[in-house]
């Protein structure tokens, strides 16, 4: 484990931004937002982000190629290019544990190159939170907040921050930035483990349990009559699938620019109307069933598909900004009342 | 502080419930914590008395789920509104989008609502948050409780409230308050005193952090189309997220110029924008403008009323007149 | 990575030829532009088809895979990218990516079997290519029985393949049938569902439905009233698809992704996936 001043910490971000671009959290007057590190630059300490990390591999927009029509004649342009390397700073456990959940979506065979191209070349700093808030819930999927995974992880102390490389990506960076941190032992990194552990167990959501959703429960959920009630409100926006960090639902789209056509493919939600609208029907016509496949998706399905992995990480952010304030948490204590009295 | 109680409201729609007036209830149901309320239908005094919440989280504007819920049944549904809340309401029935005599409407007075993002910002990790006359209290996990001013986290809109006056009801609670003479118009007029460089770098600025979740459209009263321009393949507008940078804008100024005239300025777009964008700036601005041209006008101030942007008389502003009053802005 | 093959990104296809079925069907065969098959594939397979700037659409695959030089893709025009289609002349590029799906089990649990195919109106087109992949090798099916029927005769897709080809085959018998009476027709008049019934097939077979829903459901009561086990009938399912590779999300059914775990399902597989395909 190696440590640093926080009073160097703007040497170790320049020494980064040095080689790759960093990203780290900032505050601006609409909350904090992971922004490019420069001259000045000071990190956040706000506990996260308003919009999720996943835009780094899965950003919302992207173009997937373009065309060149002439009369009948259609030429094809990969526009893919090798990206830079990147470095992520300050991500939080829940959103790192998003990126394994995105990550068995995409680079399941076939490998989505778009997002692989990204993965390998992003760098991921964790940081551990030593001030969860009240919409916290990581810990009932089974997050320790306390021991984020990652490239590298970090703790930060009142006066220092403790980093410790966790992958070869992380110990390249780590030895990179040897000259600026100083070996240690990790007796404060184990004290400030402790404490958190300690305000998890106090959080009002510390007992949420996912026991009884998972895989292959898909009949036992599905007609629970409760699915009406808890969407009667929903706008059916797609306010808390595009502020999650697993919601990786997507549409493709051709835009002409007037000098050529680019295919692109956007964050697209399972909760709007067009979702699955075919030219002859759609299967799902009311906002219930709509409401329905987004929980029954983070909960049962993707956990159906993936050894009992949820694709919900307890971040909190559908509950902070759903407009009519409906969300994960109250679903589950609403359907999977056995262990949520 | 809200001057009338949760149980004089619980009381209310029990009553109601119980001679038969009404079929159901649309009001504020409690959360996890105490500020994430939720619209909900209630159908028995049990789950009223168990469940409805009247406080400072009270901002859901329920006009529009009438639309949906008075289709539902042939009994009249109770629903509780605030002054602004009301003009959404006589708006709709302006363009007849639900049957008011399906509709009970108690009128209750409304001490303005907090913005919880204010709310979050002055406080992490909220254990509970209570109200004290003018001071609220927030028991916070790790810092202990913090006792700020009201007036200080209170929503925009209700800083810059329009109106205390219910303009519809079947009955009210408590007392009925006035028109008021708000100052919701001065952050317009700073924006209009922008250069067009500073003003664009402004809109830049903000509607850049959009994502497009439409929120704002789907929470909107004045957004009632069957189908929305937005949503159709064929209009060639059909992107869910932005294909260029122009687009974000393009979709908020599209919007804006759809609910002209009809906007009542509820300021629910502001609400649930998770980006907070004051969208409500839009609206505010062709407000103001139809008040500068074509005289005062609020949308649902009563039912009927003709918005001057679709009604024509011949004391109509030209464009030319517009331009030599010297306003840039026209 | 990014000389790694990308799965989204298509190429390109000539329409070489373009058959007009029916009134609001037509066949289009397509090649590469070096005039070869694009991709290989089994029967039940599909392909996304695009015109940049229209948009994609999944097709299934109509023709066989026995065939070397070639794909078809039998359309109904009905909706953006299928007017566009059905718009196109010979020569018209379009791009062209897949095969998506699975493939019915035509070399497993097919294997030795009696064949009885059912299919209405354009759902023939999926079916299209294992009823030629039986043809092809006949001697690994037993007896093949084809039930096909349409609004009217002039709706019936491929009709010169069936009385020209199919029907001639031995082994193979075709049952075809028309909604309402015609004055040109004297074949059986009356609704899929009922004439299965009224053929009344033993029940040693697998059978394949593909057609509207409303046909499925009634003619699968059908099968089972005169004694067929779910298991022993399959047939695709159909919904929306955007990536064809079960990561959009759009055609998710439980724990399923048509695109990828399906199209073709046996009916009591179908049980298992919650009622909302």
């Amino acid at each position: 484990m190696r440590k640093i001043s926080l009073a160097n910490l703007d040497a170790l971000f320049a020494a980064i931004a040095a080689e790759e671009t960093l990203y780290l959290p900032q505050d601006t007057e609409k909350g904090a937002v992971y922004a490019e590190w420069c001259e000045g630059a000071t990190l956040s300490n706000a506990l996260n982000t308003v919009r999720s990390p996943k835009d780094f591999f899965f950003p919302q927009t992207e173009n997937l190629m373009d065309f060149k029509v002439e009369g009948k004649s259609i030429e094809i342009i990969d526009t893919r290019k090798e990206c830079e390397d990147f470095v992520i700073f300050g991500v939080r456990a829940c959103d790192v544990r998003s990126f394994e959940v995105l990550d068995r979506v995409f680079l399941s065979e076939p490998v989505d190159t778009y997002y692989k191209n990204r993965r390998d070349h992003g760098v991921i700093i964790s940081m551990a939170c030593t001030r969860p808030a009240e919409t916290c819930f990581c810990q009932t999927f089974g997050i320790d907040a306390a021991a984020p995974e990652g490239d590298i992880v970090c703790h930060k102390t009142e006066d220092t921050l403790y980093l410790d490389a966790k992958t070869e990506k992380g110990e390249t960076l780590l030895a990179r930035l040897s000259a600026l941190t100083e070996e240690c032992d990790t007796s404060a990194v184990e004290a400030q483990q402790a404490l958190i552990r300690e305000r998890m167990a106090k959080l009002p959501l510390a007992n949420l349990s996912a026991s009884d959703f998972g895989a292959d429960k898909t009949m036992e959920f599905f007609n629970r009559p409760e699915w009406k009630e808890l969407s009667q409100s929903c706008l059916g926006c797609g306010t808390c699938t595009f502020v999650c960090p697993t919601c990786q639902c997507y549409d493709i789209k051709d835009f002409d620019t007037g000098h050529g056509i680019k295919r692109f493919r956007c964050w697209d939600s399972c909760m709007y109307s067009e979702f699955t609208r075919m030219a002859h029907g759609n299967n799902r016509l009311t906002q219930v069933e709509r409401f329905r496949q987004r929980f029954m998706h983070k909960l049962v399905y993707y956990p159906t598909n993936n050894d009992g992995l949820f694709s919900c990480v307890g971040c909190g952010r559908c509950l902070a900004k759903c407009p009519i304030n409906m969300n994960i948490v109250k679903v589950m204590k609403t359907l999977g009342g056995k262990d949520n009295g | 502080m809200q001057e009338i109680t949760r149980n004089a409201l619980v009381e209310k729609a029990s009553a109601l419930l119980a001679d038969g007036t009404v079929g159901r209830v649309l009001a504020w149901k409690r959360g996890e914590f105490d500020y994430d309320v939720t619209p909900a239908v209630f159908q028995t005094a049990e789950e009223l008395a168990r469940d409805l919440v009247w406080n400072d989280f009270c901002g859901a504007n329920f006009s529009k789920y009438l639309i949906k819920e008075t289709e539902k049944s042939d009994e009249k549904v109770l629903v509780f509104l605030k002054p602004c809340d009301t003009y959404s309401f006589n708006q709709l029935l302006t363009e007849h989008r639900f049957n008011r005599e399906k509709v009970y409407v108690i009128g209750v007075p409304c001490a303005g609502m907090l913005d919880v993002e204010k709310v979050k910002k002055s406080a992490e990790g909220i254990a509970s948050i209570t109200e004290d006359s003018d001071k609220i209290v927030i028991e916070t996990l790790f810092d202990g409780a913090l006792t700020l001013d009201r007036a200080s986290l209170l929503a925009e809109r209700c800083i810059n409230c329009k109106s205390k006056k219910h303009t519809a009801y079947d009955e009210l609670l408590g007392e009925d308050g006035e028109v008021l003479d708000s100052a919701r118009f001065d952050e317009v007029a700073a924006i209009e005193a922008m250069t067009p460089d500073e003003r664009f770098a402004f809109w830049q600025n903000e509607l850049s952090r959009c994502i497009r979740c439409n929120a704002c459209r789907n929470v909107c009263p004045a957004c009632t189309c069957e189908k929305c321009v937005f949503d159709n393949p064929a209009s060639g507008l059909e992107n869910k997220a932005a294909s260029d940078s122009f687009e974000e804008k393009m979709f908020h100024i599209i919007r804006a110029f759809h609910v002209v005239g009809r906007c009542t300025d509820c300021g629910e777009c502001s609400r649930v924008c998770p980006q907070q964008i004051p969208l409500h700036l839009l609206n505010r601005k062709f407000i103001k403008d139809i008040d500068n041209f074509y005289g005062e006008y609020q949308a649902g101030a009563e039912v009927g009323s003709r918005a001057p942007i679709v009604d024509y008389t011949t004391e109509d502003l030209e464009p030319n007149e517009a331009v030599e009053r010297g306003d840039d802005n026209a | 990575m990014v000389d790694m093959k990308e799965t989204l990104i298509p190429v390109v296809g000539v329409v070489t030829d373009i058959r007009i079925d029916t009134p609001d069907v037509k066949t289009f065969r397509v090649v590469t532009p070096d005039g070869k098959k694009a991709f290989d594939h089994m029967p039940g397979q599909c392909a996304m088809l695009s015109i940049p700037g229209v948009g994609e659409a999944m097709f299934s695959i109509t023709s066989s895979p026995t065939n070397t030089e070639y794909m078809e893709f039998s359309i109904k025009k009905c909706g953006c990218v299928t007017e566009w289609l059905h718009s196109m002349e010979v020569g018209q590029q379009i791009t062209i990516r897949g095969p998506y799906g699975n493939a019915f089990p035509v070399d497993t649990a097919f294997a030795g079997h009696d064949m009885l195919f059912i299919a209405g109106g354009i759902g023939l087109a999926p079916l299209r290519s294992v009823i030629n992949y039986c043809r092809h090798y006949r001697d690994r099916y037993g007896k093949i029985d084809i039930v096909y029927g349409s609004r009217s005769m002039q709706d019936l897709v491929d009709y010169r393949e069936i009385i020209e080809e199919w029907s001639k085959d031995a082994g193979v018998s075709v049952h075809l049938t028309i909604d309402r009476e015609q004055p040109e027709w004297d074949g059986h008049v009356g609704f899929v569902p009922n004439y299965v019934k009224e053929l009344g097939f033993s029940t040693d077979k697998i059978a394949i439905l593909c057609g509207p829903p409303i046909m499925i459901k009634f003619t699968l009561a059908g099968l089972q009233e005169i004694g067929f086990d779910k298991t022993q009938v399959y047939t695709t399912l159909e919904l929306r698809m955007k990536c064809g590779v079960g990561k959009c999300g759009r055609c998710n059914v439980g724990a399923k992704y048509v695109c990828k775990d399906g199209p073709v399902f046996r009916c009591d597989q179908i049980d298992e996936l919650p009622d909302e395909y």
